[in-house]
């Protein structure tokens, strides 16, 4: 039943000359939560931005290896598919200042160009911010600037935006390493709920939240890929010397 | 020894400080004289007729500049359509791949470009259009203006994408937006009121310039919207009526100063009101 979504194969990714992700295999479960982690610099985000195309924005950027999507090579879609499929919210919340609240949500509509009726809307904006615990506080101010919430409130805001567009795939890149420990948990439960019908890769330097909120956990260190396993059997019993060292604080 | 320097230093220091004010006074004074002039001389002049009617011929009194408001209307309006667009699009690619070779190319032009004499850009403006066309037109003056507002466009757009965060259009295009869009409906509305300051510096840069329009738009004493045609402008106006020996233009001359320079006083305030609300 648990098949594997997305399969990355032997990925190396270059950055002009240096050498970045280094020869990475891995698979990810369908509606499971896979932690990446390691040390500052290791190549997490590089890493998940593979998987949605982003990396394409840096010109001097270069990949090998294979990613598949239901067993199909990501390479060969479209980006704007894949990106319209496997959604991502940044490290920083990045709401559209322009924008108030409720277009912000439909933003992935609007800006492409997909015409909603009025309840359509009404109703993708209400579930979108109800998944993302956001609701209750901006409900009558919808019509807002996304940009008066507080930093929380607006990385909730840009998560329901990624939702409303119902992604198979949610990449977060450190989401909760600018909020507080209250919206902090807020995102974690939501992630938990979340997991029902979506697959989430989340990159985290918080190994209390991995060890909280995540099926399995990936360690990278220096680009190279070193541990990936269940994440209880990993926080008991690390294979890698490097891994355990990371886990009691050594590094990072 | 340093107790004995300290009331010197001091001394020094509010001599500086004297300096300072004096240079600042004397500087306010010239602008000062040019407001008391063209107050005194063309606030009396403004009234109804003198917005509305056309002007008369020499001997009879009254008439006014209307020809001269319109068509100073219409050749911003001409100037503003061609280099609003391309300096916008041009800032966008500057800011875009600032880092390739063509792109030094171009921002080098436009530098260039900006620095160039009115004069000069009037002559190119005569070559390209007057000489092709066989006459002077309202359209030979409208690009002589636009090629001067595109560099301060093109750079002000530029300046603003610039300092637009990365992530923003990295969430567009997260989004599955494609590239056009995202910079069309996220990072141009981000940057609007920037942009429009940039169209404001520049349309209060050429409103008040003469020398180019000299041989393009040339100046026309009738009313005229056929951009093919001579057009008037108010500093043309103002050139032509001051010099002549004419009691009556002089003072046509010295009410279409004062209108000027309050349009561009306006059109300052509406800049500054903008780039405030960023
Ligand atoms: N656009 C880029 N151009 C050049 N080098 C880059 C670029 N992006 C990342 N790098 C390099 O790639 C390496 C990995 O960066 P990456 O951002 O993936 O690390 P990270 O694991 O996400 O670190 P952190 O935990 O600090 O976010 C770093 O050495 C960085 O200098
Ligand atoms: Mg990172």
């Amino acid at each position: 039943m648990n098949q594997e979504i997305l399969k990355i194969q032997n990925l190396n990714v270059y950055i002009g000359d240096t050498h970045i992700v280094k020869d990475i295999s891995m698979g990810f479960l369908r509606k499971n939560i896979t932690a990446v982690m390691g040390p500052s610099g290791c190549g997490k985000t590089t890493l998940i931005r593979c998987i949605n195309r982003m990396h394409e924005l840096i010109p001097t950027a270069k990949v090998t290896g294979e990613i598949t999507l239901y067993g199909r090579d990501l390479y060969a879609f479209n980006p704007i598919y894949v990106r319209r499929k496997i959604g991502m919210v940044f490290q920083r919340p990045n709401p559209f200042p322009t924008m108030s609240i409720y277009d912000n949500v439909l933003a992935g509509y609007q800006l492409n160009g997909v015409s909603l009726t009025r309840q359509e809307k009404d109703h993708i904006v209400q579930d979108a911010l109800k998944k993302a615990a956001l609701w209750e506080e901006v409900k009558d101010n919808l019509h807002r600037k996304g940009t008066f919430l507080s930093g929380g409130q607006q990385q909730r805001l840009c998560i329901a935006r990624a939702l409303a567009m119902k992604p198979k795939i949610l990449l977060m890149d450190e989401p909760t390493s600018a909020l507080d420990p209250k919206a902090t948990s807020h995102i974690e439960e939501l992630l938990i709920e979340l997991k029902k019908s979506v697959t989430i890769v989340i990159v985290t330097h918080n190994i209390a939240q991995a060890s909280r909120i995540s099926d399995s956990t990936a360690f990278l260190y220096m680009g190279e890929l070193v541990e990936y396993e269940s994440t209880k059997k990993m926080f008991t019993v690390p294979k890698d010397k490097r891994t355990e060292e990371y886990l009691i604080g050594k590094f990072g | 020894m340093i107790k004995t320097n300290m009331p010197l230093r001091m001394v020094k220091d509010k001599a500086s400080q004297g300096l300072v004010f004096l240079f600042s006074v004397l500087l306010a004074i010239p602008l000062m004289v040019i407001l008391f002039y063209v107050v005194k001389n063309g606030l009396g002049v403004m009234s109804w007729t003198f917005l509305t009617h056309l002007p008369k011929p020499v001997g009879e009194s009254g008439g006014g500049i209307s020809n001269a408001i319109v068509g100073t209307l219409i050749l911003v309006g001409l100037a503003s359509l061609v280099s609003i667009p391309m300096g916008i699009f041009t800032g966008i690619y500057l800011s875009e791949y600032g880092n390739t070779k063509t792109a030094k190319y171009v921002r080098l032009c436009v530098e260039v470009l900006q620095g160039i004499p009115s004069i000069v850009i009037g002559i190119v403006a005569y070559v390209w259009v007057v000489v092709t066309l066989g006459h002077f037109s309202a359209i030979s003056g409208g690009v002589a203006l636009g090629m001067m507002m595109l560099p301060v466009i093109t750079l002000s757009t530029e300046e603003t994408i610039k300092l637009i965060p990365k992530t923003l259009k990295e969430a567009s295009l997260a989004l599955g937006v494609p590239y056009y869009r995202t910079m069309l409906s996220v990072i141009l509305p981000t940057g609007l009121n920037g942009i429009l300051t940039g169209a404001l510096l520049g349309i209060s840069r050429v409103a008040g310039e003469t020398a180019p329009l000299l041989f393009t738009a040339f100046g026309s004493p009738f009313m005229n919207a056929n951009i093919t045609k001579p057009i008037q402008s108010l500093p043309l106006l103002i050139f032509n009526y001051s010099t002549s020996p004419y009691e009556e233009w002089q003072k046509l001359g010295w009410g279409a100063s004062f209108l000027l320079i309050s349009m561009i006083f306006c059109l300052s305030l509406i800049t500054k009101g903008v780039t405030r609300k960023r």
